[in-house]
């Protein structure tokens, strides 16, 4: 698929609670509808699967599945649904389970066949089990697995991983990350854990009171200072970027992202692999002049573009941009010590990346940061995150 | 004397004909109620659970009004020329649909309401159309509310009384069912005929509770936390 999903949804509920939404989605990739309990992102998935009726339009790759004249049902919809809590057929085995939505579409419209799908979520063994006698992780695997197997041309997952504990949860994320690069299919995906954002979505969906309150890029998005999100004490930006060189004396390998790149612990990925980053704000600090004598590894040119309070008088976040034209400065030269990248390696990662730095009020005054100003962006670490 | 089986074999029929009407009409009742969230949900709950307290005779006086000949519904049956209901086998039918229609409804719509929303929309977006789903997911699922409802009308209708004597008095062979024909046996002194007939009930019932409960306390699906 490709194109938009285009939905734009109007309703009160009872008790209060109103939605009120209009966004154009990326029909590729994952897109994740994050927020609080009570924002609004359950209730916007529901009514993009039609399990609950707002006014409203829905047109998917410019199919049009509800406007005021239509609504079309559920089970015409070419899409899957995963819930928070596995909810297989209790009387059914697991392998039935997967072949009830697998039975119901046209042979021609299979994509994907039972092997492949017992195989990608590693079920094999647990086909003639029953659901009561699975794991909560388990289960949730058998549902991803069902769901799939419908070859729906869209996905929604309404925080899958949320009813797991810790462990299961992170049997699961790997799956869920196998698919994301496996599929060619769009995902929509309800979180409220900024962890599962930053691993997962490429696109990223901010909900409030019912209401869109950013819709954009995940690293474009997350380094947005005006989201409430962003004041967390774990803020942080996450970003892809390509292992590109590796220092094997000192266990580091160099990852590239558009606009810099940064020297990070060796996680043994390949050469030209793709890893997912998220650097928090807390570790970015800004100086005005390139410091030599530093253990900081990663020292970058950078611009400011923009500055934000916190809920604390004493904090403030800085948005800053690597990448973007320094007047006076090595426009596009690599800042960090000793490196020449290959140009044929970094020439793909054209355009920049922002970030966002966390300080005192005071150091932010003395630097007389505003935006415009070139700095150097100390990165005090960055984490891998598989 | 010989022993007179006819009351017995009258008696079964009767409640396995029922049993079957029961389960064909009481099934969309019983799934109406459990998804309505309307306010005359409680008003036709309660019309529906109304042969539970009303004294028998008092049903069997209404209907005996509305099938007989010149009744509202009596004159439409014989304009159709099928006859007369009461006192034949096709009255005791319809009595006893009335009469049971609570022990049928029931305990479906509790199963019905105990499914919650969760199995139908996930069949909804396995791509499983509305009956597609009743009889794939609701049915299934519901199997001990059916088995109940099953098991529960089929007895109270072997058990009725006033109903079947209202509407089908007491006509060997024809509508003598069994309850009716131990009442005979006492009123004329039979005491080891009604002793045979009641022993043989009690039995019955019993063995009938007996096996439903363990059945259903086996038939549960459970779904761990």
């Amino acid at each position: 698929m490709t194109g938009t999903i285009d939905a734009r949804f109007r309703t009160g509920f009872q008790g209060g609670f109103s939605l009120d939404i209009d966004v154009s989605l990326p029909a590729t990739g994952v897109t994740a509808l994050f927020g609080h309990s009570g924002s609004g992102k359950t209730t916007t998935l529901r009514c993009i699967a039609g399990l609950a009726k707002a006014d409203g339009v829905l047109k998917v790759d410019s199919e049009i599945w509800q406007d005021d004249k239509q609504f079309r049902p559920v089970h015409r919809r070419p899409l899957a649904y995963v819930f928070q809590e596995a909810s297989l057929f209790p009387h059914l085995s697991v392998r039935q389970n997967l072949d009830y939505g697998a039975r119901r579409i046209p042979e021609g419209d299979r994509r994907l066949d039972f092997a492949q799908a017992v195989d990608w979520l590693g079920l094999s063994t647990l086909l003639d089990r029953r659901p009561s006698n699975l794991s909560g992780g388990e289960r949730q695997r058998v549902a991803i697995a069902r769901a799939l197997l419908t070859s729906p041309q869209l996905l929604l997952m309404d925080e899958p991983l949320s009813a797991l504990d810790h462990k299961a949860k992170r049997e699961i994320l790997p799956y869920l990350e196998y698919l994301r690069d496996t599929l060619s299919i769009p995902i929509l995906y309800v979180t409220h854990s900024p962890d599962e954002v930053a691993r997962l979505a490429d696109h990223l969906v901010v909900l409030e009171g019912g209401r869109v309150m950013a819709n954009g890029p995940l690293t474009e998005t997350l380094a947005r200072l005006d989201l409430p999100a962003r004041r967390d004490e774990d803020a942080g930006v996450a970003l892809e970027a390509r292992v590109v060189e590796r220092d094997a004396r000192w266990q580091l390998m160099r990852v590239a992202f558009p606009g810099g790149s940064l020297w990070i612990r060796d996680h043994g990925q390949a050469i030209g692999k793709t890893v997912r980053m998220r650097v928090l704000a807390r570790d970015v600090s800004l100086a005005l002049e390139r410091q030599e004598e530093t253990s900081i590894l990663n020292i970058l040119p950078a611009t400011v573009t923009g500055c934000a309070p916190t809920d604390h008088p004493a904090v403030v976040l800085t948005q800053i941009r690597l990448g973007e034209p320094l007047p006076g400065s090595n426009t596009g030269i690599p800042a960090n010590q000793n490196d020449l990248p290959g140009p044929d390696i970094d020439s793909e990662l054209d355009g920049t990346t922002p970030l966002i730095s966390r300080l005192t009020a005071r150091s932010s005054d003395a630097l007389a940061l505003s935006p415009g100003k070139p700095v150097w962006a100390h990165i005090k670490s960055a984490a891998v995150l598989d | 004397m010989s022993f007179d089986w006819s009351p017995v074999f009258l008696s079964l029929k009767l409640a396995a004909v029922t049993t079957v009407v029961l389960l064909i009409v009481g099934t969309p009742i019983a799934w109406k109620l459990a998804r309505m969230r309307h306010w005359i949900k409680q008003p036709l709950v309660s019309l529906v659970a109304l042969p539970l307290v009303l004294p028998p005779t008092v049903l069997g006086f209404y209907l005996l009004l509305v099938l007989a000949p010149n009744g509202p519904v009596g004159q439409v049956v014989k304009s159709l020329g099928l006859g007369t209901i009461p006192f034949t086998f096709t009255g005791l039918v319809i009595a006893s649909v009335f009469y049971s229609l609570p022990f049928a409804v029931q305990p479906l719509q509790n199963a019905f309401e105990g499914l919650g929303d969760r199995p139908l929309e996930v069949a909804s977006t396995l791509r499983a159309s509305p009956l597609d789903r009743f009889f794939t997911v609701v049915v299934p699922l519901a199997r001990p509310g059916f088995l109940t409802a099953a098991v529960l009308a089929f007895a109270h209708t072997i058990g009725e009384f006033g109903v079947v004597l209202m509407i089908g008095g007491n006509i060997p062979g024809r509508t003598k069912v069994l309850s009716v024909a131990i009442y005979d046996h006492v009123e004329t002194l039979e005491y080891g005929q009604a002793h045979l007939l009641s022993a043989g009930m009690l039995v019955f019932a019993f063995t009938v509770l007996l096996t439903l409960y363990a059945v259903n306390g086996r038939a549960t699906f459970t779904e761990k936390p």
